[in-house]
């Protein structure tokens, strides 16, 4: 099969169906049998700046962006402007025609700091701040620049629907440049009528109104550039079945069929479309024909009480999670600490987004793991999970209820910006082999005749288990420290023994749960380099690692996927052997391979780091690691691409 | 069986002050229950931080003793995802209307059908004495080194503000006034909130019992002290919103007694609405089988440990071949 891969952006103002863009193209390619990865970036804000989409389309699985962009779509000029670096020679651009006249440096929208920079490279190219002047320096380097007249456009489909105002369809900009790129590219244009019609399905008018604007772009591009763009989308065949999903979706889904009943949420991104997403399906399908279920999703005042009711919830024996990003976590950290005292299974699905602070709310970062292990008062035991792909994050959303119900504590679902607002292709979810543990739990009939001890001192530290309302199992909770029963109880010896209970559960977490669970390793047992990696980064570790091994270098890579309690005998035998570490995190200090060093004594021989903001690329990672295996690199690299 | 309420005792040592009201809202609080016939593992008493937190160690049916302020999420919560239990929230003024106010506050929206009571002594007794949000400003009570410089909270006034469709106040050494009152609370179907009345006999040397007994105002004629306190129903007030058209006046009324503070002091029901939906109606206006089968009581896994839930409808929609 002839190798597919095509990186395509669209890129406008927020507000101007960027995003719809980008999930209509992202479909009309899965339908065409194509594989796609597409990673959305926009700002802190409702209207107006700048945003995009990255997409890549690929005849395999892609999970990461490279740093090029084949054809861009720009809705306006700030999007060239912005974009015009990324884009390739024998790439394209769609833009504006009657735009071509835009003085660039009065683009309000631009940010002072980008201005600058952009003067700077201006000046250095002898252009004038003309979008036209920009375009045609492009073109010096092989850049193809296709003008289309939108206005033009938009007019002959306001004729023919009858529309008086133009103002009604600026909107349907976003589907002339969808028009036109798959025009460029020749690809089936009944593909993508039908990813119109799907995005638009519960309203029949848009889906008529796109439909007319997709044509008309479509065939003005066959038209007015016959040559196209030197590259032809192909239609593949296959007999897969496929879906198109974010990690927030990804997460919504798992925890649905994991038995989640309860969802607690306040409004932050990119957290909440998880918890909408949930809600929009509250009511749902069972394999067992008469029996209901259904989940109540909450928003609350705060994170304090979405934690707190979350954990409320979980005492009654429903399956309880909530969801947030930095700021919201960090005002649960008082109710983490009551639930990890009293051993409460409450799931915490963490978004990490560039911090600290209010940080960069919109963008990228992993700057929360140490944040995730360590938070609360005092000393209580906790899972980390951290998933690695939006796969990974439907999987372990299971997981994470598994655990807290197996093993009576918190579990925190560590996820990122990049894995929530990203959407990818893959093969539907085998879930089959999906089992729900919850762990030991009495009834009625056990506690007959019995003196029940919620607390009680087991080998395990684990507990037998009784929900609230059951008869003859009354039983109390309390954030002080207490005796069996959940009374207050200050005595010492007791608190020694208390102390010891619930921290001994971390051993069974190291004993019972299996290390394929907690780790994965990707590449040759022996090679002599290994890439230590978590979350989001993995999609472009795996890209580079599969070009590097294929020319001669020896690497492999591992992922820690449970990154509290570190399985450290493991990682540390692993680990032993290699030449180089390489340590890849999207952070300033390379916490995991601090935690590493804590646990293990291994220190990390080189550092791949990146907080920008934007998420890795496969283009750096590869070139930093190959910088790395051929011995030149300084013990620190800092990865800095994206706008 | 006839429960009595040392039935819902516990042989935990009560370790408040010799003197405390809590002593007067425990027992009122255990005969209420009994004279419900409550069955104690149906009932959860759900606190926040303060001497009043410790108020579920000593009854016996489920116990959470909750955060500071926190008491009110944790009974919804669990309210929430179990309907068919009696869920009272348990929790000082400091809590509710300190660090606990935009809970005490968003709670009203919702009217998640339970009980909230609010132990109101007007300091911070566990902490030693601080001014809590309902002590008025320039009193200086005994452990506060300056008069305090803040306005008093109204609770009942508040409660009604925010959306509270039943709003009471009690005195905690009035135990069978209490009692009824706590009773009626119980009994309404929607948010109630009991605004209890307590001296704190180590703290609060201004709200002393005497004071609330008016022992510093003798009836001349008489010769006996004139009480501060009166019950609303011995005026004939009536808290009842009958239509949905009187709900504005009768919140107007509410308030215009819960202002009444110094030599008259209303206790009793101020309001009393129960023709607005509980938030378990409202649930199950979207979930039709929620009350019947709510987050708790669902089952999510079959015999072999297969999830039940069938995602396929998700599937569908995020399908592409």
């Amino acid at each position: 099969m002839a190798e597919v891969d095509f990186n395509w952006m669209a890129g406008g103002p927020q507000g101007s169906g960027v995003d719809a863009a980008a999930n209509i193209f992202g479909r009309a390619c899965g339908y065409g049998g194509l594989y796609v990865y597409g990673r959305r970036e926009y700002h802190s804000n409702i209207k107006g700046l700048h945003s995009y989409f990255h997409l890549r389309v690929s005849n395999h699985e892609v999970s990461a962006n490279l740093n090029d962009v084949d054809l861009l779509a720009a809705f306006d000029a700030e999007a060239v402007v912005r974009h015009i670096g990324e884009v390739v020679p024998g790439g394209g651009i769609i833009v504006d025609k009657d735009q071509l006249e835009t003085r660039t440096l009065t683009i309000p929208t631009l940010p002072p700091e980008f201005k600058s920079v952009f003067q700077n490279y201006l000046k250095s190219q002898g252009l004038s701040d003309r979008l036209g002047d920009l375009l045609e320096n492009a073109k010096k380097r092989g850049v193809q620049v296709f003008q289309v007249p939108y206005m033009e456009l938009l007019k002959q489909i306001a004729n023919r629907l009858g529309i008086d105002k133009l103002s009604k369809i600026m909107r349907m900009i976003n589907v002339l440049t969808i028009g036109v790129s798959f025009g460029l590219v020749d690809y089936d244009i009944k593909l993508v009528e039908k990813a119109v019609k799907t995005f638009f399905r519960e309203r029949p008018k848009i889906v008529e109104m796109n439909i007319l604007a997709l044509k008309i772009a479509y065939e003005y591009a066959k038209k007015s550039f016959p040559e196209g763009l030197n590259f032809r989308l192909p239609k593949l065949q296959t007999n897969e079945e496929r879906i198109f999903l974010s990690g927030n979706q990804a997460v919504a889904v798992g925890k649905v069929l994991g038995g989640c009943r309860i969802q607690t949420y306040y409004p932050i991104t990119p957290a909440a479309d998880e918890s909408e997403y949930i809600e929009a399906h509250e009511i749902l399908g069972t394999r067992i024909p008469g029996v209901d279920a259904g989940v109540v999703v909450l928003q609350t005042e705060d994170e304090i009480a979405a934690i707190n009711m979350a954990s409320g919830a979980t005492l009654t024996g429903a399956r309880a999670s909530t969801s947030t990003s930095g700021p919201g976590f960090s005002l649960m950290v008082e109710g983490l600490s009551w639930a990890g005292n009293n051993e409460v299974p409450v799931v915490i699905t963490y978004y990490q987004r560039g911090a600290p602070s209010t940080g960069l709310p919109t963008r990228h970062g992993q700057d929360d793991l140490r944040f995730a292990i360590h938070a609360g008062h005092g000393e209580f035991p906790r899972i980390v999970l951290a998933s690695g792909d939006i796969k990974e994050c439907f999987y372990d959303a299971i997981t994470a209820f598994n655990y807290a119900e197996r093993f009576q504590l918190p579990v925190i679902h560590l996820i990122d910006k990049a894995l929530a607002n990203s959407s990818q292709t893959f093969p539907i979810f085998e879930t089959k082999e999906v089992k729900i543990q919850r762990g030991n739990i009495l009834g009625e009939d056990k506690l007959k005749d019995v003196e029940y001890r919620r607390f009680s001192f087991t080998e395990t530290g684990v507990s037998p288990r009784v929900f609230l309302g059951t008869r003859g199992g009354i039983h109390w909770y309390t954030g002080d420290e207490h005796n069996e029963f959940g009374h207050i109880s200050e005595e010492s010896a007791n608190r020694t023994k208390m102390v010891e209970k619930r921290m001994k559960k971390l051993e069974a977490v190291d004993r019972e749960v299996p290390i394929n669970e907690k780790v994965n390793f990707f590449g040759d047992k022996n090679a002599e380099n290994i890439i230590i990696s978590w979350g989001s980064p993995k999609g472009a570790i795996l890209e580079s690692l599969n070009k590097l091994t294929g020319e001669g270098f020896s690497l492999a890579f591992l992922q820690v996927r449970m990154v509290h309690p570190l399985p450290s005998k493991h990682v540390a035998e692993v680990l032993q052997k290699a030449k180089k570490i390489i340590d890849v995190e999207m952070n300033y200090s390379g916490q995991l391979g601090g935690i590493i060093k804590e646990k293990t004594g291994i220190s990390m021989d080189f550092q791949i780091l990146k907080y920008n903001g934007r998420p890795m690329t496969t283009t750096e990672v590869y070139n930093a690691l190959k910088i790395v295996l051929s011995g030149q690199a300084p013990r620190r690299q800092v990865l800095t691409y994206g706008s | 069986m006839v429960l009595r309420w040392t039935d819902f005792k516990t042989d935990v040592f009560v370790d408040w002050c010799p003197g405390c009201g809590n002593f007067g809202i425990l027992v009122a609080l255990q005969m209420a229950l009994a004279e419900l016939g409550l069955e104690p593992h149906r009932v959860v008493l759900v606190s926040g931080i303060g001497c009043s937190g410790k108020v579920p160690h000593f009854v016996n049916t489920y116990g959470i003793h909750t955060l500071h302020g926190r008491t009110l999420p944790f009974a919804q919560g669990i309210k929430i995802a179990n309907p068919d239990l009696e869920v009272i929230a348990i929790g000082g003024d400091g809590d509710g209307l300190g660090i606990g106010v935009g809970h005490l506050v968003n709670a009203g929206r919702r009217n998640v059908d339970m009980t909230y009571l609010i132990h109101d002594n007007g300091v911070y007794g566990l902490t030693k004495g601080q001014a809590s949000p309902t002590l008025q400003r320039g009193l200086k009570v005994k452990a506060i080194p300056k008069p305090n410089v803040n306005e008093a909270i109204n609770p009942v006034m508040l409660a009604i503000a925010a959306g509270y469709t039943f709003v009471a106040r009690a005195y905690a050494y009035d135990t069978k006034h209490l009692k009824e009152t706590i009773k009626h609370a119980i009994q309404h179907k929607g948010l109630a909130l009991v605004d209890i009345l307590q001296p704190c006999p180590t703290y609060n040397d201004i709200h002393t019992k005497e004071w609330y007994a008016g022992e510093d105002r003798i009836d001349h004629e008489t010769g006996k002290p004139i009480p501060r306190l009166y019950k609303l129903e011995e005026i004939g007030y009536d808290p009842v919103v009958h239509d949905v058209a009187e709900e504005f006046s009768k919140k107007v009324a509410a308030m215009e007694k819960a202002r009444e503070w110094g030599d008259k002091i209303p206790i009793g029901i101020f309001y009393k609405n129960e023709l607005v939906p509980t938030f378990h109606e409202r649930i199950a206006k979207r979930i039709p089988f929620y009350l019947t089968l709510p987050p708790a009581k669902q089952i999510i896994h079959d015999e072999k440990g297969s999830p039940i839930t069938d995602i396929m409808d998700f599937l569908e929609e995020l399908k592409i071949t």
